[in-house]
């Protein structure tokens, strides 16, 4: 299709499909026959049916869409961007960042700032770590660049506040040595969500 | 029916402890309305609904109650403040003024133990007038200067036009609302509603839908557009007219407006309950239970209704009053005088 097609902006002149609506009634006699029709065809039945459906099917099977928010919490996408964790070394257990600074460096709205040393084993770790979240704009670079998997986004959105600044430290961010074993690996970005197979619906074909 | 004949003399304690119940026990059914309309119409579209104050949210009435009666009562800078007070109380009296008319709950005598008032027997209606039925509709149609008044009187446009839709409203369906009923008066031939109750006593075959099926379902819609209910509830659409009539009103004297219109709906389904499904039987055990599931049928079926139909224009209801049901109403009237007749 050219593009030429799409620029063409004068009514009636492109190629659309009329939806087959059938013949308005012109004559007295069509319209009241129209109306004849429609009164005896139960149409409105049909509707009083849906919604009596519906609600058996909430009530009894369970078909209730009601989330009951703060007590329940639908699955949210992997790539989903919300507050960062700091993963572990399942091995380990020692925290996977090394201190290289690239997500200082690419942070966009200088939102973190670290500070590294060398320990006894001349072996980077981190001093200082903090992220304050009210400039944060959850862009997700630092976990895109981070060569260690270190810094990924985590699962947190519930991240409103009191005030406009909110930091956030390493050690906040960094998954606790006891649980470990529950330390939940990052999809990467193309992955899909949890229920994604719950939400695979028909595509609606009416037209 | 020998079983009216024995029953005691009514005083007029009885009527004032009937008065007093009704009023309490309707208002309360209007409030406990509401809780049931918002639950029913989140089932339809498969949510919970209030569920928070109190076991399934039931004590969300008596939170709604508390908001309604302390918040403050606004009477807008340019309205007619006189008619903007009182027409609230006019939709919330006639409502109930005309329950008094209509037989409500079974009649019983209060026990001898019970100081000052032992003995005293208090009838199953208050007033029980020959005229039952036109005095009902005439209340209720003398309802509708609530709205009417309420949104001429507070200088504001939404209020006008839901005043003139009341107006027209009003107009097209009362019509329909007499002359369907009028074929069922002429049947049995009398305007009390123990009379009605009386001619379908004969099991479920005796039932007046049976004869009247053309006057059940043109009742069924006047009635609809009387309480103002979704088909036909253009006098407050909100995608439409803001809340029409009732844009200016606040607090309590909003609640007066609604608890008219849900004292309209009870009293709407306990007419056709009495006129066209049999009413309570009296000589049955169970009369009073098939009367009050009967009512809870017709109150459901507003609230079914509307989860499931869209609302229709005002030329739309006036066509479908004057143009439709006007003209059948006066076949059916027409037929069954025939009948009569031959």
């Amino acid at each position: 299709m050219s593009l030429e097609q799409f620029k063409n902006r004068n009514v009636g002149v492109q190629n659309y499909t009329n939806l087959e609506l059938g013949k308005s009634p012109e004559t007295g006699m069509e319209q009241f026959t129209q109306v004849v029709k429609r009164t005896f065809k139960g149409e409105l039945f049909v509707g009083l049916g849906v919604v009596m459906k519906a609600m058996l099917k909430a009530l009894f099977k369970g078909d209730m869409h009601t989330v009951k928010y703060p007590f329940e919490k639908l699955p949210i996408s992997p790539r989903y961007r919300a507050i960062h964790d700091m993963l572990r070394l399942l091995e380990s257990g020692n925290y996977r960042c090394i201190g290289c600074g690239l997500c200082e460096k690419i942070c966009i709205s200088n939102c973190i700032t670290m500070d590294t040393r060398y320990d006894e084993d001349q072996r980077k770790e981190v001093s200082e770590y903090t992220i304050n979240f009210g400039r944060c704009i959850f862009c997700g670079y630092c976990a895109e660049v981070c060569p260690e998997l270190a810094i990924v986004h985590g699962a947190r959105y519930e991240n409103a506040s009191e005030q406009r600044a909110g930091f956030s430290l390493f050690d906040d961010m960094l998954t606790p040595i006891d649980k470990l074993n529950l330390q939940q690996e990052y999809d990467g970005f193309g992955a899909v969500s949890p229920n994604a197979d719950e939400n695979i619906k028909q595509t609606p074909l009416a037209y | 029916m020998e079983a009216v004949n024995i029953l005691p003399e009514v005083t007029w304690v009885g009527v004032l402890i009937k008065a007093v119940l009704i009023l309490a026990i309707i208002s309360a059914l209007a409030g406990f309305g509401t809780f049931i309309e918002r639950k029913v119409l989140a089932f339809m579209q498969r949510r919970l609904g209030p569920m928070h104050v109190g076991p399934y949210g039931l004590l969300q009435i008596a939170a709604d109650g508390i908001k309604l009666f302390t918040k403050e009562d606004i009477i807008p800078q340019n309205a007619n403040k006189l008619i903007f007070m009182i027409a609230p109380i006019i939709t919330a009296a006639t409502a109930f003024i005309a329950l008094s008319a209509v037989p409500v709950f079974p009649d019983f005598t209060i026990p001898e133990f019970v100081p000052v008032l032992g003995g005293v027997f208090v009838p199953s209606i208050a007033a029980d007038l020959n005229v039952g039925i036109l005095f009902v509709l005439g209340m209720m149609a003398a309802g509708l200067y609530g709205p009417l008044l309420a949104g001429m009187s507070q200088a504001n446009k939404w209020g006008i036009i839901g005043a003139a839709r009341t107006a027209v409203q009003f107009l097209s369906y009362e019509v329909v609302t007499g002359l369907s009923i009028l074929a069922p008066i002429m049947l049995v031939g009398s305007l009390s509603f123990v009379d009605f109750n009386n001619y379908q006593q004969e099991g479920v075959m005796s039932w007046m839908i049976w004869q009247q099926p053309v006057a059940f379902v043109l009742f069924l819609i006047a009635g609809f557009a009387e309480t103002n209910r979704t088909p036909f509830d253009l006098l407050e659409h909100e995608a439409e007219v803001v809340s029409g009539y009732a844009t200016e009103y606040s607090g309590m004297r909003w609640g007066m407006f609604f608890i008219g219109e849900y004292a309209n709906m009870i009293t709407i389904s306990i007419i056709a309950a009495i006129v066209f499904l049999g009413g309570y039987d009296a000589a049955s055990t169970f009369g009073w239970l098939f009367i009050m599931l009967k009512i809870a049928f017709f109150f459901f079926l507003m609230l079914w209704v509307r989860a499931a139909w869209p609302h229709v224009r005002p030329d739309q209801l006036m066509w479908l009053c004057w143009k439709v049901l006007m003209p059948l109403a006066l076949v059916n009237i027409l037929i069954t005088a025939l009948v009569i007749l031959v």
